[in-house]
């Protein structure tokens, strides 16, 4: 895939002696493509600073983009696709941003015709197809970070741990509980449970829609690992069909306390406390 | 070898688990535990491991031994202070410290084992029968 | 303390006394630390390596461990391997069984580290030895 000393000697010439031509079609084509997106003054610059960094690879002799005389090409290469993933353009835009250099340079090599043409066009293509690619994944890895990112805190935001009582926390889970939330609910309930000192905690399920083995298995743990503490856990909030998909599944829940709601389960605990509790009786008129 | 110092506060045994332990260190405590109890006459042993990062099977082991040495000699033991961490390793482990009473912090530790003591004594006045206080888990 | 770690290369640690199983728990988490790993799985792979570094001590009559920090390219991690030439395992299967021991521990060291790791491998043969190698990835 590498371009010989030679054909990077003459790329580099085409480049830089039909420089304005190159870049003012490249970025016309680009412009087509995108439609206005991309301000035309921002354009120009990333062109131009794409060609510059090829050109200067290209005066460096043989060029493969995978070794260490294209690292400042390749650092340009991911900028631009970088930038593009933020901004919210597709894949396909930003790696046809890169291929739009084939079709310029095809126009500026059909001016001259001579033998030695088309092997050369093969070769470059053959570079800008590599370019091209790395583009791609520059900008696959970058929208992956971003996912990342969103999805740690969403998992922040999405399992708060409320403090109900005097030492009695509850973290009311919202939503499917995956492997990897489950995890970040168990660690920070249990570090809630040293913060706070608090000897009691009520993991309400009433918003999860369903339970499956591995789900039953981390809340499971999390109250044995509660208890190792010094802290009793109290589940509460299942729904009939959570009831029967646990017997289902022959999940032991053993000597865990379940209660049927939030307040069932508030209630328990104070009890065991020994608050006293009592429903509020009607104020009667004299 | 280092020795884990053992304090005595009022009717209670403290022992401060400060350093990383060897195995030898721990089976040292184990024994120094025993002799202290005797000697002391006390009733209720608390156990700080809140500046433990790991407990390890041995470790475990040692916990659940010392729980049941005390027990033998009419001490209660509590492990306190277990980092969450810790707890979540323990239980992936699959080391349940069967037998042993926990609490968050020094002091619940403390509360928990006048409340036994209280207990206790509410048995030993008021029940004759001969199964009082023999419901102890292995 | 095992500050100034060369994370470059491996770090080799003797294992041939109960203090040595000390160092190695120091030296496993100041490189789990280094690659970054969660409070968690910090805990885990040093409560692995110490179940691991005592039975090379107990049932291997010692040997050596070898902690790396590593990368895939995705994300970084941790490798150790624990290496002695004692009378190795005959009955694998059953060694990895939870509460089987011949030691008379609580037969969790094996089983036990294995649940606490991405990658567990072991070579091992009657009478030649022992050799496991574990991975932690950070997430």
């Amino acid at each position: 895939m590498a371009l010989s000393a030679d054909e990077s000697g003459r790329l580099g010439e085409l480049l830089t002696s039909r420089a304005e031509q190159v870049t003012q079609r490249w970025t016309e084509i680009i412009a087509g493509q995108l439609r206005g997106r991309l301000s035309q003054a921002e354009l120009v610059r990333q062109v131009q600073e794409l060609h510059r960094a090829l050109v200067d690879a290209l005066g460096k002799g043989e060029v493969d983009l995978n070794a260490e005389e294209a690292t400042e090409l390749r650092a340009v290469l991911a900028d631009l696709s970088r930038g593009q993933a933020r901004q919210g353009f597709s894949a396909t835009e930003t790696a046809t941003g890169v291929f739009a250099l084939k079709e310029a340079l095809l126009q500026t090599l059909e001016t001259d015709q001579s033998a030695a043409t088309l092997r050369d066009y093969v070769a470059f293509s053959a570079l800008i197809d590599q370019m091209g690619l790395f583009t791609f994944e520059s900008f696959v890895r970058t929208r992956e970070s971003l996912i990342a990112d969103q999805a740690e805190q969403l998992l922040e935001l999405s399992t708060p741990v409320v403090k109900l009582w005097e030492g009695v926390v509850a973290v009311p889970l919202v939503g499917t509980l995956d492997s990897a939330r489950a995890q970040v609910v168990m660690e920070r309930l249990l570090q809630t449970l040293v913060d706070t000192g608090s000897p009691y905690a009520i993991i309400d399920i009433t918003g999860v829609p369903a339970v499956d083995t591995q789900v039953a298995q981390h809340i499971l743990k999390t109250v044995v690992a509660a208890r190792l503490m010094g802290a009793d856990c109290i589940i509460s909030g299942i729904r009939p069909q959570i009831a029967q998909t646990i017997v289902a599944l022959g999940i032991e829940f053993g000597d865990i306390a379940t209660k049927a709601s939030l307040a069932d389960a508030l209630r328990h605990v104070l009890r065991l406390t020994g608050v006293e509790t009592s429903r509020r009786q009607p104020r009667r008129e004299s | 070898m280092e020795r884990v110092p053992i304090l005595k506060i009022g009717d209670i045994l403290l022992v401060s688990i400060q350093v990383d332990m060897s195995d030898e260190t721990a089976v040292a405590l184990q024994e120094d535990l025993a002799e202290r109890i005797v000697a002391t006459g006390c009733h209720g042993v608390i156990i700080d491991i809140t500046a433990l990062d790991i407990v390890d099977s041995f470790v475990g082991r040692m916990l659940s031994t010392i729980a049941s040495i005390s027990r033998v000699l009419d001490a209660e033991t509590v492990v306190v202070g277990m980092r969450p961490a810790v707890a979540i390793t323990l239980v992936e482990l699959g080391l349940s410290l069967n037998g042993i009473r926990t609490a968050l912090n020094v002091e619940r530790g403390m509360e928990l084992i006048a409340i036994d003591r209280a207990d206790d004594d509410h048995h030993e006045e008021w029940d004759d029968g001969p199964v009082a206080g023999a419901t102890a888990s292995p | 303390m095992t500050n100034g770690v060369d994370l470059g290369r491996p770090q080799a640690q003797t294992v041939g006394s109960d203090e040595d199983v000390v160092r190695v728990r120091q030296l496993v988490r100041t490189v789990a630390v280094a690659v970054r790993l969660s409070l968690v799985d910090q805990t885990k792979v040093v409560t692995a390596a110490s179940e691991l570094a005592r039975n090379t001590l107990v049932y291997g009559g010692g040997g050596t461990v070898e902690v790396t920090a590593i990368d895939n390219g995705r994300r970084p991690g941790i490798k150790i391997v624990f290496v002695d030439s004692g009378p190795g395992i005959a009955d694998l299967d059953l060694a990895l069984t939870d509460g089987y021991t011949t030691g008379g521990g609580l037969g969790l060291g094996l089983s036990g580290a294995r649940r606490l790791v991405d990658e567990f491998d072991i070579q091992t043969a009657s009478g030649q030895g022992t050799r496991i190698t574990i991975t932690k990835w950070s997430r």
